[in-house]
């Protein structure tokens, strides 16, 4: 080993028992991605990194919508569409396909394809209690890498010492 | 700045990384690998490859989900070649930039 130039550190150390937890609990197209990309990131990183769906957020990780999420501009101002126009029948279709587009070029991969990343990257899942019995899910309904359907509490050690972000 | 690795001149950034993509060969991987405490093989040799060679051809260093996805190398072995942080030590290693892709 030579000393005459820089040699990155990694800082392997410095984040070691650094933990993250993402609270999803939104289940439209647009907003699943946040709290994917995130975890994906913390886990290249080497961070620590839990996912919990609640309630809205199941439809990320149901073997049934999660390949299917939708996108609407209906009461988001941010699209810039005038209101009644995006409430026109079909429009949501029509924007769902475009985002879903959109996402593709950028070389994003589908919802399930993040999951299934964000899985053998070391990231964990959990579905929550009350959510499963509300919608009448069980584990066997979700994406096989969620590891198990947990209730607020014990979300709450889980994520003991962690930074948590709810998106 | 102008080092000496392997001993051969290379131009590194202030974070060690090469910035001169022909200055790398196998003999410069070994050294690079050995800095951050991996001994270069024949199967992290392979990796190192389809990142440079992913560079070359697009001019960005591939995400982990890239070298997975489209080098067909399997994610959970990625992390045990290149532990906690595979997409910056591969990068480092193969003597690409540092990766700023999201995904």
């Amino acid at each position: 080993m030579t000393s005459d130039r820089p040699v990155p550190t990694f800082d392997d150390d410095v984040d070691g028992g650094r933990k993250l937890c993402l609270i999803c609990s939104k289940g439209s197209l647009d907003m699943a991605y946040p709290g994917l990309i995130l975890a994906n990131a913390a886990l290249g990183e080497g961070i620590e990194t839990h996912l919990f769906f609640t309630f809205w957020g199941y439809e990320i990780i149901r073997k049934k919508t999660m390949a299917n999420l939708q996108f609407t501009a209906v009461g988001n101002p941010a699209s810039h569409m005038p209101a009644l126009a995006a409430a026109l029948p079909g429009m949501q279709a029509l924007a769902t396909r475009m985002m879903r587009r959109q996402i593709a070029d950028l070389d994003v991969p589908t919802v399930p394809e993040m999951l299934d990343h964000i899985v053998a990257a070391g990231g964990h899942l959990w579905a929550c209690r009350m959510s499963a019995d509300m919608l009448k899910l069980k584990l066997e309904d979700l994406h096989d890498g969620v590891e198990g359907v947990i209730g607020a509490t014990e979300f709450m050690e889980l994520s003991a010492g962690a930074q948590t972000l709810f998106v | 700045m102008l080092a000496t690795i392997a001993g051969k001149p290379v131009h590194v950034n202030d974070e060690g990384f090469l910035t001169e993509f022909h200055e790398w060969d196998e003999d410069v991987a070994a050294a690079l690998a050995a800095d951050i405490g991996i001994e270069l093989d024949e199967e992290r040799l392979t990796v190192l490859r389809f990142v440079r060679r992913d560079y070359h051809e697009r001019g960005t260093t591939p995400t982990l989900r890239r070298v997975s996805a489209t080098g067909g190398f399997d994610t959970k072995r990625l992390f045990v070649l290149f532990p906690k942080k595979p997409a910056k030590k591969m990068a480092y290693v193969a003597g690409v930039p540092k990766p700023v892709g999201c995904v």
